[in-house]
């Protein structure tokens, strides 16, 4: 036990000596979480809305002059048919267009109620949503300034949403998932290989094989002190997107936490798995990088909706790990569900991590090649 | 015998306080095997880099092979040569491609290149390995072909680092004839080294200990005067006590 | 004479792929010597010490250590040996003092237990214990590599190439200190492809191309020289060196420091070597008789071979 806490200890004076270490382990994720934050959730401040009036009349003027007087939005170019809202959004500079529908005050006033169509980008969901909710808020307001002027109690302008690219708005709030997705594949899978590679190209592997250490023992000694630090960081992202972004995690945080462990855990196994095919550091970075980091940031709907890939890359994604985590992640952050709903991609996740250590610990040779 | 290449006249390097090289005086002449020993961080490093154009002496005369250390560095860089064991060829070019990047790098004209390129494999006795990939030879022939290789622009001084480290003892004595060849040719070999023993096969010697020259003369007037069966003895006399 | 044998090699071989690394090797070193493995790069020295410490399987062959098989029995092995790689395994980031103490405790000691016996070495760098392993001069890395090596008293200490790329002043100290941990009855296996160095152990295999040449006490080895060996020196080698080759009665000539060293077929010379030198230009010959160094028998088992 002695010569395990010893070996844990010299790999803490690893990390701590080592600046790039250190970066990657605690500047790298804090700068990911905030810099997705800011990139997705801080633009909407004078966005640009278009308007096609089709009725043009003192009531739309009225709406139109009351969201642009929000501070939210700005008023953009006026389109004049359904065929320019297109091209407007495709422009970007464009982040909604708002039709009023023909005759908006006459149906208003005669049949109580009217419709206001609010055109999103959807390929940009955080900010689409976003625009749709203020807009919505605006015209709820609206509503009730109609009604406090003792107007007929039923008047009504009823907001009817379209996602134009995205409808069903996939992605939304994925970034804080799918960061901690990425940063426990970075920091698990690709540090733990280098830090054995390392050894093996020093020469130190050498006299640890050559000493009484169990290859077990070297394992272990190897993932202890990242699975902390890699579980610190889930627990500092979490702050974050709590204190932060005011993204609260819905369900249960324990339930989290322990899903976070099983992750890090498989990642730490594939990082070993990477350590025992490599001989070199570069090598371990490249397998790493290429076989983990790129799939995980591509295909398993962090970033792209696996609904919308062709088949095969749908296919790929099934045999990665972070696929399923971000699935359990999302539940639990997002929707707030029980490990009811979760239970299935547990349970791969835990044949993955079975796997991926069954296999390193048989694949690390005792001896050299 | 007598032409200088290398004159150096109490030069002086500063890195900060840290006085690298203190005072140096000495002069290598034609055709010469000048071995320059020192420990680690005796301030070797530092003297080459100087003699070979790629640092500025903060004071004193460095003249190399007729130009200027301060004035003229690209000048010597043209007409000296460099080999060291490990980083003179790309292992993943062939013999010919190697000796043509080479050429080229010194501004050779391609027919010149092609002509010593021709003469070199065949003095080496090297024809079949013309197309080889360098990672595909032993190390004794890699070796003689990087040292082939870094006189073939025929500069006035060739500088060696460490050029028979771990060799066999049949291959470094065959490196050995080649230097002397080179030598009675008029090209100036200049060996840097730690290894005491590739000392003893050079025409002068000049050991280095904290930034001076501690001793300079042929092999066996040091092992005279120092009263020592070897170099390394030698050596080991006048690094010892400026160590504890 | 009849002392115990603590390695025993019989017969072994070692392929890497195509390439042999090691043929027919066999051996015995004996409890408390110093037995030096001397041979170029790529002789197959590496290989086979990585076989006795366990780090590599032997194709064919047996070889046992301590008693122990080399084989079957290398976890008991491990905890005996102490073995120091060519190139220092030690933690560049970890200071001195954190280096010996891994070490120690990985393998089931303390530096106090085992302090006397490294404090020799040891103390050469103890002042800069607080220093990174990286920073030190190649002479102070080897110390304390050697240190970490012996920290828990092994039976057997196997050190592979330990002076290379250390200058001369260390490799000399370096020679002390293995002399002076003969009191404590370790065996050392050293291997150094610098031949000068075989006098310093007590017994010296000659190995060249995966085989071993020969095998005996340093001075007897270069008694096996089997012909009269002569130094020649003058003033312009290359001259010489051509001319000597020309001679008809030169069996072999060839660059040896300073001077040249040659053979001659019916061991011995007359005045018409100098007359034929001085006909090629070749003036200030000075020849003398010398004794054959290992080098000397090195280069003759070679050409041999």
């Amino acid at each position: 036990m002695k010569r395990f806490l010893v070996f844990v200890k010299k790999e803490f004076l690893h990390i701590f000596r080592d600046v790039r270490t250190m970066i990657i382990l605690f500047l790298i994720p804090g700068a990911l979480i905030l810099l997705f934050g800011f990139v997705v959730s801080n633009d909407l401040k004078n966005a640009t809305v278009s308007f096609l009036d089709l009725s043009n009349d003192e009531m739309t003027q009225k709406l139109s002059d009351k969201i642009c007087s929000s501070g939210f939005f700005q008023r953009g170019e006026n389109l004049s048919s359904y065929q320019e809202i297109d091209p407007a959004l495709r422009g970007n500079k464009i982040k909604a267009v708002i039709i009023f529908e023909k005759d908006f005050s006459r149906k208003l006033i005669g049949e109580g109620k009217a419709t206001v169509n609010i055109i999103t980008d959807g390929s940009e969901p955080n900010m689409a949503t976003m625009a749709t909710n203020y807009i919505s808020a605006i015209i709820a307001d609206f509503n009730s300034d109609l009604a406090g002027k003792g107007a007929t109690a039923t008047l009504l302008v009823q907001p009817e949403v379209r996602m134009f690219y995205n409808p069903s708005l996939k992605g939304q709030h994925m970034f804080v998932p799918g960061v901690i997705t990425l940063i426990m594949i970075l920091i698990c899978a690709l540090m733990t290989s280098i830090t054995i590679t390392r050894e093996k190209e020093f020469g130190t592997m050498e006299a640890l094989l050559v000493s009484p250490l169990k290859p077990v023992q070297i394992i272990l000694g190897k993932i202890v002190p990242y699975f902390i630090l890699s579980f610190v960081d889930v627990i500092i992202i979490l702050l974050l997107s709590r204190y932060v972004f005011d993204l609260p995690v819905k369900g249960s945080i324990i339930l989290l936490l322990a899903e976070s462990m099983l992750y890090i855990l498989m990642s730490l196994s594939l990082g070993i798995l990477v350590s025992t095919v490599s001989k070199t550091m570069q090598q371990a970075i490249f397998i790493s990088l290429v076989g983990m980091m790129l799939p995980t940031i591509l295909l398993s709907g962090f970033i792209y909706p696996i609904e919308n890939m062709p088949k095969i890359y749908g296919w790929i994604s099934a045999i990665l790990p972070p696929r399923y985590f971000i699935i359990i992640i999302k539940n639990v952050m997002i929707k707030g569900t029980g490990f009811l709903y979760v239970w299935k991609e547990t349970l791969i996740l835990l044949i993955f991590t079975i796997a991926a250590i069954g296999i390193s610990m048989r694949k690390f040779n005792i001896r050299l090649q | 015998m007598s032409d200088k290449v290398i004159s150096v006249h109490n030069l002086v390097k500063k890195f900060g306080s840290f006085v690298a090289n203190d005072h140096l005086s000495f002069e290598v002449y034609r055709g010469e095997i000048f071995g320059f020993l020192g420990a680690n961080g005796a301030g070797k490093t530092t003297t080459i880099r100087i003699l070979s154009g790629l640092s500025k002496p903060t004071s004193g005369e460095v003249m190399v092979a007729g130009y200027d250390a301060h004035k003229e560095p690209e000048m010597i860089k043209k007409n000296i040569g460099y080999m060291c064991q490990k980083f003179s060829l790309y292992e993943d070019l062939t013999v010919k491609e190697n000796i043509m990047l080479y050429g080229g790098i010194y501004g050779m004209k391609k027919q010149l290149i092609r002509d010593r390129t021709h003469s070199l494999l065949e003095r080496l006795q090297f024809e079949e390995y013309g197309d080889r990939l360098i990672a595909a030879l032993p190390l004794g022939l890699k070796q003689k072909l990087a040292f082939s290789v870094a006189v073939l622009h025929e500069p006035k001084i060739v500088f060696l680092d460490e050029p028979t480290g771990g060799v066999d003892p049949v291959t470094r004595r065959q490196f050995w004839e080649m230097i002397y060849e080179t030598a009675a040719r008029g090209i100036t070999v200049f060996v840097t080294t730690h290894y005491m023993d590739e000392a003893e096969y050079c025409d002068r010697v000049s050991i280095m200990n904290e930034g001076k020259i501690q001793a300079l003369d042929t092999p066996a007037a040091l092992k005279q005067q120092y009263n020592a069966r070897s170099i390394e003895e030698v050596f080991i006399r006048i690094a010892r006590p400026a160590k504890q | 004479m009849t002392a115990k044998n603590i390695i025993s090699v019989r017969d072994l071989n070692k392929s890497y792929g195509p390439v042999k690394a090691l043929e027919a090797i066999s051996f015995d070193v004996r409890e408390g010597e110093i037995f030096g493995f001397i041979g170029p790069d790529g002789a197959g020295k590496t290989t086979l010490f990585r076989i006795i410490t366990t780090l590599l399987l032997p194709d064919h062959g047996t070889v046992t250590a301590l008693g122990l098989d080399c084989v079957k029995d290398f976890r008991e092995l491990r905890n005996n040996i102490g073995y120091m790689p060519g190139r220092f395994s030690l933690y560049m980031d970890l200071t001195v003092e954190e280096n010996l103490n891994f070490y120690a405790t990985v393998f089931g000691t303390t530096v106090k237990e085992n302090y006397d016996l490294i404090a020799d070495i040891y103390s050469h760098i103890e002042p800069f214990k607080n220093r990174p392993a990286g920073k030190l001069s190649g002479g102070m890395k080897q110390k304390l590599a050697l240190s970490c090596a012996l920290i828990h008293k092994p039976a057997l200490l196997v050190l592979d190439e330990p002076t290379t790329g250390v200058d001369a002043v260390s490799r000399a100290e370096f020679w002390e200190m293995l002399k002076k941990l003969k009191k404590y009855n370790i065996t050392i296996l050293v291997s150094t492809p610098y031949m000068d160095e075989a006098m310093q152990c007590d017994r010296v295999a000659l190995i060249q191309g995966g085989r071993i040449m020969s095998v005996d006490q340093p001075e007897r080895l270069s008694e096996g020289f089997t012909r009269k060996l002569f130094s020649v020196v003058a003033s312009e080698k290359y001259k010489l060196i051509t001319a000597l080759r020309e001679y008809p009665l030169t069996h072999s000539a060839y660059p040896f420091g300073e001077s040249l060293h040659v053979t001659f077929r019916d061991d011995r010379y007359d005045d018409s070597l100098l007359d034929f030198l001085e006909s090629k230009g070749v003036s200030g010959v000075t020849i003398e008789e010398t004794l054959p160094g290992i080098e000397d028998r090195f280069l003759e088992l070679m050409q041999k071979s």
